[in-house]
């Protein structure tokens, strides 16, 4: 077979409908742990009546959101109406061309050859990320806009607000972590913390924590999911969507979870490296393979998310704008100082 | 550069039907806002969609059938609705119960108290976006229906007391039950306030938010945890004590700034003391009957009577109109507290954000059927 079409033609389709494939399977079973977990923590049992242990549910979930009648209200604008959920869902997924989910492999020596198991590894990775992230809000402000409806409007202005200023004090925590891995790409910050010896949420705790908030006020949820709070806007920016369209808002709402939870365990948590990666009496954690790593990281960030779910009532939208730009944003640069004046001392 | 600058930056005004299907409108209330922004000019409640003629009711049914009716009035608490009734009648008849019914009655009402302020809270947390507390809060509010069920047969509407007494003894094993259950109580009620209490969020969403002092509180005639959050000790089981609530001790907890807060305060602190007060009942139970003799066509002595009892949500009270020898009211009016309470409204929200509209609604702890009767 002509070798660069192999390389850059059939090697790249595969990954994709893997990645996709497996992405889309994890969301949907994403509702499932979040129903459960939840649950649990509310003394009751969560979904257990399809299939075994409930196990059938986000299948049959799927579906019911599949036939469901697609409805577009009166005096909506028909176009942008169609096109917000695509808008949001699209850069969701778009991001994990880049995400690292493990060293190349030869997969348990099923490869002639070892191949990264990611899509991409660009040198601008993470502002790739950042980019692409921040489009999926014109999903949010139009479809809320063109719904026609006062409570999806006062939702997308919400939203509106709410990412613009929590991307701010987001930026500057990751700038401390490319102050200590000096490179853009995610596979080179996860081998600078293998180099370094250390996960770099060891020197950088306070962009990690700084991180995790603007991520939850990212992604919309509680303590900060005021753009669809159920409450006070009946279901915010998405109220006047149904079946398929509602979805793919609700799939592009977990998607954002895992970008989050990705990319706080590439650039805080050694991405799929083991615990103190260098340590050779710890040599037997290596048994494990480094995409279950990576996946374990993710799944522990995960479950703080439904953990802040099932414990905190829900910022008032001033209160959210005063964390954000009187606590957060000077956090965040007197920790950029902070981990550049580690950097300067550590590293000469 | 002519334009002040406060009209270059005023926004258009937005109209917002508020409800009256709304998730936290607590049923069928609507609220009409004009909005800037998210800050409210002004709001203004719009009841009625829960009308069901109760006081014309109560015109057409001898005086026995006209309690399951108070049932219907605040659904979350039908023994404290049924007391109102029958503690008027009483007054108007002359009637004196019997210690061991009124011991009876007073373990109902309070366990009623304690289910309802379970329910509010409740719903008052998810309002403000804590999920948790329901199922909790649910689970003990569970228990107290199984014990009404245990003792009527009924967990909601109870109608499960009569002119001169209540319908039945308590059954047997009745009393273990409950007084196992009222142990428990303060322990879960301490569960609750470790998710809400002393939680950051959850003071920045209530302290401070639906101010009303204790003068205006008084103005606009609000009873129970709304007037005692603000700082006034007024509990007709205090002030106008009826049944034996002058036998039982118990305190009546007050707020100071009369602000979301505080009523939250104020009525986790009544859910300790109803668990006090049917402690004493239980220990105290007289023998005796459980019914006053009563005729069994009631007829009344011509007159007019009001009786009222401490609700859950403030003073019930009942204004009964009779003719002589009359087996129905002529006119029985309600003095419902949820809709005396709802009146301040308008001023607790005029000038802050919608979501303080939804904590003011969740603390004003209104309950449609009785506001609309």
């Amino acid at each position: 077979m002509d070798q660069p079409l192999y390389q850059f033609i059939v090697i790249p389709i595969i990954k994709i409908v893997v990645i996709l494939g497996v992405l889309s399977l994890i969301v949907a079973y994403l509702t499932f742990f979040e129903r459960k977990v939840l649950a649990y923590m509310q003394v009751r049992l969560g979904p257990n009546r399809v299939g075994p242990r409930g196990w059938l549910q986000p299948i049959a979930d799927a579906l019911k959101l599949l036939v469901k009648e697609d409805l577009v209200p009166a005096g909506a604008q028909k176009f942008v109406f169609m096109l917000a959920p695509a808008l949001i869902i699209v850069p969701a997924f778009l991001v994990f061309a880049v995400i690292p989910f493990g060293p190349a492999t030869k997969l348990f020596g099923l490869l002639p050859e070892a191949i990264p198991p990611y899509l991409t590894d660009i040198n601008i990775a993470l502002l790739f990320v950042l980019g692409v992230s921040s489009i999926g809000i014109y999903g949010i402000i139009l479809g809320g806009w063109s719904s026609n409806n006062k409570f999806s409007l006062m939702g997308a202005l919400r939203s509106g607000a709410q990412m613009i200023s929590y991307e701010v004090p987001m930026g500057f925590a990751i700038i401390s972590v490319l102050l200590m891995a000096r490179s853009l790409s995610l596979v080179k910050i996860v081998e600078a913390q293998q180099q370094g010896h250390l996960w770099f949420i060891f020197p950088g705790l306070l962009g990690f924590g700084i991180y995790f908030i603007c991520g939850v006020a990212e992604t919309n949820r509680n303590p900060f999911d005021l753009p669809e709070a159920e409450s006070e806007l009946v279901a915010g920016f998405h109220t006047e969507y149904s079946g398929m369209k509602f979805a793919f808002f609700f799939l592009a709402e977990y998607t954002n979870m895992l970008v989050v939870s990705s990319l706080a365990t590439v650039l805080f948590f050694g991405g799929w490296l083991r615990p103190f990666p260098n340590v050779a009496f710890l040599g037997f954690l290596d048994l494990v393979p480094p995409f279950i790593w990576f996946a374990l990281k993710v799944a522990c960030f995960i479950f703080v998310y439904l953990w802040f779910r099932g414990t905190f009532p829900r910022y008032r939208f001033d209160q959210l704008m005063h964390v954000g730009w009187k606590w957060l944003i000077p956090l965040s640069l007197v920790n950029v100082v902070l981990v550049g004046l580690y950097v300067l001392i550590a590293k000469g | 550069m002519s334009e002040p600058l406060e009209t270059l930056f005023e926004g258009e005004e937005m109209e917002l039907s508020f409800g009256p299907q709304h998730p936290s409108t607590h049923g069928v209330l609507r609220v009409m806002l004009k909005l800037d922004g998210e800050k409210i000019l002004d709001a203004k409640p719009i009841i009625g969609y829960l009308h069901r003629g109760t006081e014309k009711l109560f015109e057409k049914e001898p005086f026995p059938q006209c309690i399951p009716h108070t049932d219907r009035l605040d659904y979350v608490a039908a023994a404290t609705n049924n007391q109102g009734f029958v503690v008027a009648m009483e007054k108007l008849l002359g009637i004196t119960i019997p210690p061991r019914a009124a011991y009876i009655r007073m373990i109902l009402a309070e366990l009623q108290r304690i289910s309802s302020h379970l329910l509010w809270l409740a719903t008052h947390a998810i309002d403000l976006g804590a999920i948790t507390p329901f199922f909790y809060t649910f689970r003990e509010r569970e228990e107290i229906l199984d014990l009404f069920e245990s003792y009527c047969g009924a967990r909601l509407t109870l109608n499960t007391m009569k002119i001169g007494g209540v319908p039945f003894d308590l059954p047997d094993g009745w009393t273990a039950t409950c007084s196992d259950y009222i142990n428990r109580l303060p322990a879960h009620i301490a569960e609750y306030e470790t998710l809400l209490t002393g939680n950051r969020i959850w003071k920045k969403r209530t302290i401070g938010v639906g101010v009303i002092s204790g003068e205006e509180a008084i103005e606009w005639g609000l009873t129970g945890p709304p007037l005692r959050g603000s700082g006034v000790r007024w509990d007709i089981r205090k002030v106008f004590p009826y049944d034996r609530y002058n036998e039982v001790d118990f305190e009546i907890p007050i707020g100071n700034n009369g602000d979301t807060y505080d009523r939250y305060l104020v009525r986790m602190e009544e859910m300790r003391q109803s668990a006090r007060i049917v402690r004493q009942c239980l220990d105290r139970l007289p023998d005796g009957p459980v019914m006053a003799k009563v005729p069994k066509v009631i007829r009344a002595t011509e007159g007019m009577v009001y009786g009222s009892v401490e609700a859950p949500k403030g003073e019930l009270g009942y204004f009964i109109v009779a003719t002589e020898k009359a087996t129905e009211p002529y006119r029985c009016h309600v003095r419902p507290p949820s809709f005396i309470n709802l009146q301040a409204l308008p001023d607790m929200v005029r000038g802050r954000l919608v979501p303080d509209l939804v904590a003011v609604i969740g603390t004003l702890d209104i309950v449609l059927g009785e506001i609309d009767r």
